[in-house]
């Protein structure tokens, strides 16, 4: 394992952030700690790195006991949301940071930044200052400088948090790219779980200070452990006392099997996706259908249709 | 029409206030040419008053930028127990009249106070000599770097200082690599504040100083001493002296200023 994290506690104050968290790290995984904010995900990633201290509890990183060193000493790759980059020195010094503290020959530390660069595509940049970057290059530089040292882990805060739309995008393929040419452990922290989907191989979802739930994207949006995390996976909707998943629902306008009355209050189009808002029993629910589906059935408000779940479709029952 | 008025009112404030003054200052003291001006600055007290004002705030300014960046490192970085307390401590000297730090410093160092008289027996005399006079200005300029650096300080953050020790450096490396680059200029604003007020310091050096001719006489304390000795050539000389300095300081805060600005994000 590269990273352990047992029974770790911290509170702010009277505040607790962290509730007797236990994490394992594979190493050379590329794991997503997901959660709502003021979950506890930046503050376990803090502890990690040793830019917090935990009020019990110990952090081992690779098989060391890490708990009491500082974070100078624990060879950790940091990324800030906010990139913080060294404002006073160009691209090529920002990256050669970390190479300088440790006084590596001259020549060294400028193949190892130009190669980095060149990783990361600010090769032609090296001479400019992080204030004539974008956000996306200011981030690919504090990427790069966090490489530099060689790190036995590489810990992102919400990395792409602070980018446009279109940019975070870019960046998050980028970096699943990244991570399968380096192979370094990488942990990041992120609140969109299409991000943590899309990027991680590993999610653990942390909520309250706890982890809620930890495998493979597949597993934890297929059999989540709890409502909570089915909800903050992916769109749900309430069917019969059950939580579903708004695409495992069929929708029929004959009555059938297992199936339950409903009526269409209204009908969205949204591109390729039909989303049908019903009312079930005094209750709002809605399905997903493609469009040549609602096409087929014609539907409109006032409608009657038969909903029932979709045959393997996950489901979780509400405790009532 | 009310903004005529308005500029006509400023002009004449800031004339019968500022121009007329130091205007006439410098009239009286070029008045016959630069050859007295020159004579009267190279005597051998206002030369000794060149070497003790210099001394005197040379000390000030390391002392108060040594402890203006610990300090507001302290107030910034730092959650202790009276934190505001300090704050409102290092503010002190712009409320207190310096005659009352003058007066206060000769209580506890004065020869016939317990911690004077202790520093006396070791062959130190703080009051009506050098230190009691370095002690005085240190306090009265005391706010200037404090205050120049810690809003600059608060804005950059400890992100960058974080980065720095995730990258292996240690605190020291950290404060000369990262904290102090970014502070540089209003740090470079603060000591020339602290410098600007250090020479013009008065009244807690005059109580203090003892004001001995050739041994504790400042600049300023120079200036009032001719003068009340009817030598208004040397009186007038230095004071233009003192003002030329004043004019380049504050030449150097502006050409400092802007910088910081730029440089703040």
């Amino acid at each position: 394992m590269a990273i352990e994290v047992r029974d770790v506690n911290k509170s702010f104050g009277a505040t607790p952030v962290l509730h007797d968290v236990s994490l394992d790290v594979a190493a050379g995984s590329l794991t997503a700690l997901l959660g709502p904010s003021g979950g506890g995900k930046s503050t376990l990633l803090r502890v990690i790195a040793g830019l917090e201290r935990p009020d019990t509890g110990t952090v081992r990183i690779s098989g060391v006991d890490a708990t009491r060193l500082s974070p100078q000493r624990r060879n950790v790759g940091f990324v800030f949301q906010h990139y913080a980059a060294f404002k006073h020195l160009t691209v090529f010094r920002n990256v050669a940071f970390g190479l300088e503290i440790r006084k590596r020959p001259k020549d060294e530390i400028r193949k190892r930044v130009m190669e980095l660069l060149e990783l990361v595509h600010l090769e032609k940049l090296a001479d400019r200052y992080p204030s004539q970057l974008s956000g996306g290059q200011r981030q690919r530089m504090a990427l790069a400088r966090a490489l530099a040292v060689e790190p036995q882990v590489l810990l992102l805060d919400e990395p792409f948090g602070a980018l446009d739309a279109q940019v975070r995008k870019e960046l998050r393929a980028w970096l699943r790219r990244l991570h399968d040419e380096v192979h370094v452990t990488t942990v990041f922290v992120t609140h969109d779980q299409e991000e943590a989907i899309e990027v991680a191989d590993t999610i653990v979802v942390l909520a309250g200070g706890e982890v809620v739930q930890a495998g493979s994207p597949g597993e934890v949006y297929d059999n989540p452990a709890n409502p909570f995390v089915m909800r903050f996976l992916g769109p749900v909707t309430e069917l019969g006392g059950n939580l579903v998943r708004p695409h495992d629902i069929e929708i029929r306008q004959d009555p059938v099997e297992g199936g339950s009355p409903a009526v269409v209050s209204r009908v969205v189009r949204l591109g390729f996706e039909v989303r049908v808002e019903v009312e079930i029993a005094g209750q709002d629910a809605w399905v997903q259908v493609t469009r040549e589906q609602a096409d087929r059935l014609g539907l409109g408000p006032g409608d009657t249709v038969h909903l029932r779940p979709a045959p393997g479709a996950r489901s979780l029952a509400l405790a009532l | 029409m009310a903004k005529h008025v308005l500029r006509l009112v400023a002009v004449v404030y800031v004339l019968f206030l500022l121009v007329l003054p130091v205007g006439l200052i410098v009239w009286r003291t070029f008045g016959d040419g630069l050859g007295p001006f020159a004579e009267a600055l190279t005597s051998p007290s206002a030369l000794h008053a060149f070497k003790v004002t210099l001394a005197v705030a040379g000390w000030s300014v390391v002392a108060n930028t040594v402890f203006g960046v610990g300090a507001a490192l302290l107030l910034v970085r730092h959650e202790f127990p009276g934190k505001r307390l300090l704050g409102a401590f290092i503010d002190l000297p712009m409320a207190v009249s310096p005659v009352v730090v003058g007066l206060a410093l000769i209580l506890v160092y004065g020869r016939f106070a317990p911690v004077g008289g202790l520093l006396e027996s070791w062959g130190i005399q703080v009051i009506f000599s050098t230190p009691g006079m370095v002690l005085a200005t240190v306090f009265v300029a005391l706010p200037l770097v404090v205050r120049a650096v810690v809003p600059v300080l608060e804005e950059l953050g400890d992100e960058q200082e974080q980065a720095a020790h995730t990258l292996g450096a240690g605190r020291l490396q950290v404060f000369t690599r990262i904290t102090l680059p970014g502070i540089r200029w209003a740090l470079g604003y603060g000591v020339v504040l602290c410098l600007a007020r250090s020479l013009g310091e008065y009244g807690a050096v005059a109580v203090v100083s003892g004001r001995l001719v050739d041994q504790t006489q400042t600049l300023t304390l120079f200036v009032e001493e001719r003068f009340q000795n009817f030598d208004q050539p040397a009186a007038f000389a230095a004071a233009t002296a003192l003002a030329l300095i004043a004019v380049v300081t504050l030449l150097l805060t502006k050409l400092l200023r802007p910088k910081d600005r730029s440089h703040g994000n």
